[in-house]
């Protein structure tokens, strides 16, 4: 077989992995939606859940999942921000820098799991809260963390190069350049790294069952407190996600259309994960064309 | 005068230390936090071995797992060999699976067609990474199970469940950062190869990937992490039997599984509740080994 030949075979072949792989994304996708389409209607995405009979709804457990998602991003992006901002142009090379990077490697290889058994040592035993919506929080904080530390680093990092000397030279200090000149323009890459984090937050769950639990108590939006267990905005009461319901109905299975339910939940995650995603890349593109002023 | 030194104090506090001062803090949060994670789970899980005084000998290399003992005063016995085992089949063969695709994937991107590369299969990967591994978990136990049942017999949940669905998982991990490899590699290289009258295929097997070979084996490294601490996904399909796998199509356990479904079983403080607790410890000391691989990996790449 002459070495033409064997180019043509061989690109032939990478074409059609990489169509497979496309359409084992689609099917995938294609799948959730297709049979998770009846539940996407009201009743079920804010009715209440039902024990023993058909019919629950996926409400309180949406709730929780935004609720934890903005507690989340309310914890990490500040850190992982400053973090990147230390990291980018703060630190010196040398030990300590050594250290933070190898934290940051650990933090990021550590499997969800065991952050969650962390959490559950440390957040929920040691602190007294119990199973509860901050514990999850503070858990998936955690596992986002180096993520976005290292996001936000390399956006100041590429965003710093030209302007830098310019405003320092102005007379501005170090956290006036970099408050003022640097991360706006580094905004752009910050806020698609925390979008995509979102997406990743909304659907983690082995971190969570045992950190913000595996019960959804009912909602009450008349108490105001952050504090106490009887509120819906309370950090302090359990609060079972809906990636953490999809589990649990398949290991309990406590309602008869549990596979309905399991079918809804994954299509309604998986929507939020494209819309997390889309937004990520619009978004990205839009706040660089504004900052760059293409247009 | 002393008013004027107050003065430039505040301003400086206000335009320069308060917010260095922050961000240094949260370069040392990141610190403490991993200390604390390792100082936490490094005391809980030595309990199985001081605490309870059972070997660590056993613990590693023994299949016994029979934790609250049977009768007879036959002590509990924590042998997590199963599970080590499961564990390391599960990764290792999903990574046989996945790295060869990963790194036609990466190649495709980079040297066929970036167009297509940056427009479809870019976003496609970032897709991937955002199913959440649950959803994987739930089409597993839907779509896969019967499927195996069914074509091959068994009863479904079964160790190649968990193989297929660990390999989808990891495929974005392997294809990005082979991908990150192939691009670093100088143009001069390629352009050379095709000048001395290599194909496109010659040119890939014979430089690219050998060109890329560290950067590639860091992405089958990484692969191999996400798959040892993946949780959920495979616990809902691998069948959770406390056994060695009788091949492909038996059930089996993995270090994982057996944390996530036993943690909310057993009682704080004893013997096989602590079991878990160095399962987890066992689990951290295993990511650490990945870390090691992958830096002494990235050294060999830069010299």
């Amino acid at each position: 077989m002459s070495s033409k030949v064997k180019d043509k075979i061989a690109t032939m072949v990478l074409y059609i992995v990489s169509a497979l792989v496309i359409l084992l994304l689609v099917s995938l996708i294609g799948y959730i939606l297709y049979n998770g389409r009846q539940s996407l209607n009201l009743n079920f995405l804010f009715g209440e859940p039902k024990i023993g009979e058909a019919g629950g709804g996926i409400g309180r457990q949406l709730y929780n999942s935004i609720h934890l998602l903005v507690v989340t991003l309310i914890i990490t992006v500040p850190l992982g921000v400053g973090a990147g901002i230390y990291l980018a142009e703060y630190a010196k090379e040398g030990k300590i820098l050594n250290i933070i990077r190898l934290s940051i490697e650990t933090m990021a290889s550590l499997p969800s799991i065991v952050v969650g058994l962390f959490g559950l040592l440390v957040f929920v035993n040691m602190t007294k809260w119990g199973y509860s919506l901050i514990a999850g929080a503070l858990a998936i904080t955690i596992i986002n963390l180096p993520g976005l530390t290292r996001v936000s680093e390399n956006a100041i990092k590429a965003a710093s190069a030209g302007v830098k000397e310019a405003s320092l030279g102005l007379g501005a200090t170090r956290w006036q350049t970099i408050k003022n000149v640097i991360l706006p323009s580094a905004m752009p890459q910050i806020l698609t790294g925390v979008i995509l984090a979102a997406g990743r937050i909304f659907g983690e769950a082995a971190a969570l069952l045992y950190t913000a639990g595996m019960s959804a108590p009912a909602l009450n939006f008349a108490n105001a407190s952050l504090t106490s267990k009887a509120s819906a905005y309370s950090l302090f009461r359990p609060a079972e996600t809906l990636s953490v319901y999809i589990w649990k109905l398949n290991s309990e299975g406590m309602v008869p259309d549990a596979a309905k339910i399991a079918n809804g939940a994954s299509a309604v995650l998986i929507i939020a994960v494209l819309i997390f995603n889309v937004s990520a890349r619009i978004i990205g593109k839009k706040l660089y064309e504004s900052y760059t002023g293409s247009k | 005068m002393k008013k004027n030194d107050m003065k430039t104090i505040f301003l400086k506090l206000k335009n320069e230390y308060l917010g260095r001062g922050f961000a240094m803090l949260c370069g040392a949060i990141i610190v403490i936090l991993t200390f604390a994670i390792i100082l936490f789970l490094t005391t809980k899980g030595l309990n199985t071995f001081f605490k309870h005084g059972y070997s660590i000998f056993h613990f590693i290399f023994s299949g016994n797992w029979n934790p609250e003992g049977s009768g007879e005063g036959l002590s509990p016995q924590f042998g997590t060999l199963i599970f080590i085992l499961g564990s390391s089949v599960v990764s290792f063969l999903a990574v046989l699976v996945s790295a060869p695709i990963g790194v036609a994937l990466a190649v495709f991107m980079n040297v066929i067609s970036p167009r297509l590369g940056t427009k479809v299969l870019q976003p496609a990967m970032e897709l991937f990474v955002g199913i959440p591994s649950v959803v994987y978990g739930w089409i597993g136990v839907s779509v896969l199970v019967p499927f195996i049942k069914l074509w091959f017999g068994g009863i479904g949940f079964s160790l190649l469940a968990g193989v297929l669905v660990i390999s989808i998982m990891i495929l974005p991990t392997i294809t990005s950062i082979a991908s990150d490899a192939i691009k670093t590699i100088p143009k001069d290289y390629i352009e050379a190869s095709y000048g001395l009258g290599a194909t496109r295929w010659q040119t890939i097997i014979k430089v690219i990937i050998p060109a890329a070979k560290s950067g590639i084996l860091t992405g089958i490294v990484l692969g191999v992490a996400r798959a040892f601490g993946e949780a959920l996904a495979v616990q809902m399909v691998i069948g959770n039997s406390i056994t060695f796998p009788k091949g492909l199509l038996g059930t089996t356990s993995t270090l994982t599984s057996i944390l996530t479904m036993d943690m909310a079983n057993t009682i704080y403080g004893t013997a096989w509740n602590d079991a878990l607790w160095s399962m987890a410890l066992l689990l951290l000391i295993i990511s650490f080994i990945f870390i090691l691989i992958i830096r002494k990996l990235g050294k060999r790449g830069e010299a």
